[in-house]
């Protein structure tokens, strides 16, 4: 028996020449995740092609928004008005950011179940802080609440990773365990009203979802944003082209950039049309959106293009390969639980100022699963190994859509419930078929 | 590191297990393993193992089932310490307790399970744990033209894109990726675990290249097979193991199917009845 010989280079450029050797055509796959020929054609054509090969990323999600848009906007005529669109983006801050926290668990095939009650805690922390009688400066405050969270992170990290307890079980003790820190937390302060803090006095907290930019400021935040996304982009390209790799031709890249500026004009002028009345004016971008962007784009940073996400992955896909490899599974894993608490303190922010007040009542069980939902409903795999910062954002919005299309409607909560339950399934089921097409 | 006498006072007196002495290739050789013994509690699973392996050979093990070839693979990838005898790496005399220690040294052991992250692409895995950094950042660029010059030093050609994810990988396409790994680790010695043996006619062929391109590369290879075939088709000289005892070396050129079987099934050489040129 001898050793083949087949040429000896590899196609740089240029469609693949010759078919797999002999392997069964149903066990490649239909074809490859990135393109190796030039023209935009090209490009929209291989993406249809993994569109209906089930790799179509966020596509199907976005239908699905738009499918929803529509139901509600036929069902009421107010529900792509100006002001209904900003109170939607108002609802989706708190649902994005705990589904931003849950992505970086998921990821590792963990769950974390005390996202809701520990955005709680850290929203009484903040709040205690803040409000009278200590009246401590509001940055101070936020940062107090945000590390008390991360210290929660990693105590639950700790357990899971040291004592090899499972996530599902020590969060949900955590569910349950912070509900009740939080109850005598509210209970001990004696300014605090009928179990409720209220911080409508530091003003700051209360406008990062109730203030806006003004409309001045929105355009010269979106003109510097295009900016530095373009020119970030085309330095990437050319830094690839040059290097000889593969490279999206030059069109894409503009067609990119282009889109990024149609979307932010579009919200721009959403937000900026006054949706007060004639005699007080009410208009601008919340402060909520650039918020909600920078994070995004640190947490997008830090998975996709640093070594922290790519052991993250790793550890998701094939944790006993990525030990192998020499990654410290322990490490990464209790840096997930402490990012992902982290997040839940940001999203308890966003809640205390949405609601411009942190009571017992807050919903934390709720929310728990409105945070899953959100980073699942965007196309993050509940079996570790596959997901994105962005489909919080997504699947976030398309449960704020919901949420509040509903309300419009005058539905109950009975209703809400049912028909939220219904989308998580789905994405679910979504995801386990497509989990089970590629490893058949 | 242990503190023990020179190689070189060794070397010229080392005594033939059997009856089987094959003429060894000239120079130090890479790996030297002299009367290494391993027991767990009353087994004695490894006795008095001699090997020598050179830079840029292909050395087979071979050997029935519970012949000793995993322990001794073990062993040398430091998954535990042989408990006599002492090995040597270049002609030094080295303790290898740990598989940090054989990574240190220039030793890749891959196992049949492979060790890859199906949702990782091909670059990411050659380069995981090991990843090229600018600055904070990853520097993909590197990393992805770094892999595609390994990977066309191996002669791979049917990838498609080294972008896809390695879940969509053929074996033989996994087996590649595993090597390109070691390669870019600059291993010096690579040893493989059965690579061939849920891979189908083609995709065989195609890891026998890549321990092919190994070789030409200067990297020394320990197969572990139980197809004969394949042995013959790469290995430059083959090891029989044989209840836990070389059963002998000898040189492919110097042999035949037959006596290899010879040796793996009874432990020794009967006569060779028309000795080949």
């Amino acid at each position: 028996m001898s050793t083949t010989s087949e040429a000896s280079d590899i196609q740089p450029d240029g469609p693949p020449v010759h078919p797999d050797e002999g392997m069964p055509s149903a066990e490649r796959p239909a074809v490859s995740n990135e393109l190796v020929t030039g023209s935009l054609l090209d490009y929209s054509k291989a993406f249809a092609k993994r569109a209906r090969s089930g790799e179509s990323g966020t596509l199907p999600v976005l239908v699905g928004l738009v499918i929803i848009v529509i139901i509600f906007q036929t069902q009421n005529g107010k529900f792509l008005s100006h002001g209904n669109l900003v109170n939607l983006i108002d609802q989706a801050g708190i649902f994005v950011t705990l589904g931003m926290a849950e992505v970086f668990v998921l990821l590792l095939g963990e769950i974390d179940l005390s996202v809701g009650y520990v955005a709680g805690v850290g929203a009484v922390v903040t709040a205690e802080l803040a409000a009278p009688p200590h009246n401590v400066n509001w940055f101070l405050s936020c940062l107090a609440g945000l590390g008390v969270c991360a210290v929660i992170g990693a105590v639950q990290g700790l357990l899971i990773t040291r004592l090899k307890l499972p996530s599902f079980v020590v969060t949900l003790g955590g569910l349950l365990g912070f509900e009740g820190v939080l109850l005598y937390l509210i209970q001990q302060d004696k300014h605090a009203t009928g179990g409720v803090i209220s911080v409508t006095i530091p003003s700051v907290l209360n406008d990062i979802v109730n203030g806006s930019l003004s409309v001045a400021a929105g355009w010269i935040g979106l003109i510097a944003v295009v900016v530095v996304f373009g020119v970030y982009s085309l330095l990437q390209n050319q830094r690839r082209r040059s290097s000889g790799l593969v490279t999206p031709p030059l069109s894409l890249v503009v067609l990119k950039i282009l889109v990024v500026a149609v979307a932010g004009v579009v919200l721009l002028l959403i937000c900026n049309a006054n949706r007060g009345s004639a005699l007080v004016k009410l208009q601008g971008v919340p402060w909520i959106v650039p918020l909600l962007l920078a994070v995004l784009t640190v947490y997008s940073v830090l998975l996709g293009r640093m070594k922290f996400g790519r052991y993250l992955y790793a550890i998701g896909g094939n944790a006993e390969a990525a030990r192998r490899a020499g990654v410290s599974l322990n490490n990464i894993r209790l840096f997930a639980f402490v990012l992902c608490s982290f997040t839940a303190g940001l999203g308890g922010i966003v809640y205390l100022s949405t609601q411009d007040s942190i009571s017992s009542g807050i919903d934390g069980g709720n929310y728990v699963l409105y945070a899953v939902a959100a980073a699942v409903i965007g196309g993050t795999s509940l079996f570790g190994g596959r997901g994105k910062i962005v489909h919080a954002l997504l699947g976030g919005v398309i449960i704020a859509a919901i949420y509040n299309g509903m309300g419009l409607l005058g539905l109950s909560a009975a209703a809400q419930f049912m028909v939220t339950a219904l989308v998580l399934i789905a994405a679910v089921t979504v995801d386990a078929v497509s989990r089970r097409g590629r490893t058949a | 590191m242990a503190a023990d006498t020179g190689a070189g006072a060794r070397s010229s007196d080392r005594a033939p297990v059997t009856t089987s002495t094959a003429a060894d290739p000239a120079g130090t050789p890479l790996l030297r393993l002299s009367k290494v013994g391993k027991s767990f509690g009353p087994v004695q699973a490894l006795t008095d193992i001699d090997l020598d392996i050179y830079p840029g050979e292909v050395v087979a093990l071979v050997g029935d089932n519970g012949a000793g070839k995993s322990t001794l693979i073990k062993t040398i990838s430091g998954i535990w310490a042989p408990d006599a005898g002492q090995e040597f790496w270049e002609g030094r005399p080295v303790t290898i307790r740990h598989p940090r220690d054989s990574a240190a040294l220039g030793i890749a052991t891959m196992y049949q399970d492979l060790a890859l992250s199906d949702n990782l692409d091909i670059v990411q895995n050659m380069f995981l744990g090991r990843e090229l950094m600018r600055g904070p950042l990853l520097d993909e660029t590197s990393m992805e033209l770094a892999a595609r010059k390994t990977l066309a030093d191996l002669s791979v050609t049917t990838v498609r894109s080294i972008r896809q994810p390695v879940g969509s990988l053929s074996g033989g396409q996994r087996q590649a990726v595993a090597v390109a790994r070691a390669v870019l680790e600059k291993a010096k010695l690579v040893i493989m675990d059965e690579p061939t043996a849920a891979l189908g006619v083609s995709q065989t062929a195609m890891v026998l290249n890549l321990v092919t391109s190994l070789k030409q590369q200067g990297v020394a290879v320990l197969l572990i097979s139980h197809n004969l075939n394949d042995v013959f088709a790469v290995a430059d000289r083959i090891t029989a193991l044989y209840l836990g005892r070389v059963a002998g070396t000898v040189r492919v050129a110097d042999t035949d199917t037959q006596q290899a079987v010879q040796l793996i099934t009874t432990g020794a050489l009967a006569p060779v009845s028309h000795p080949s040129a």
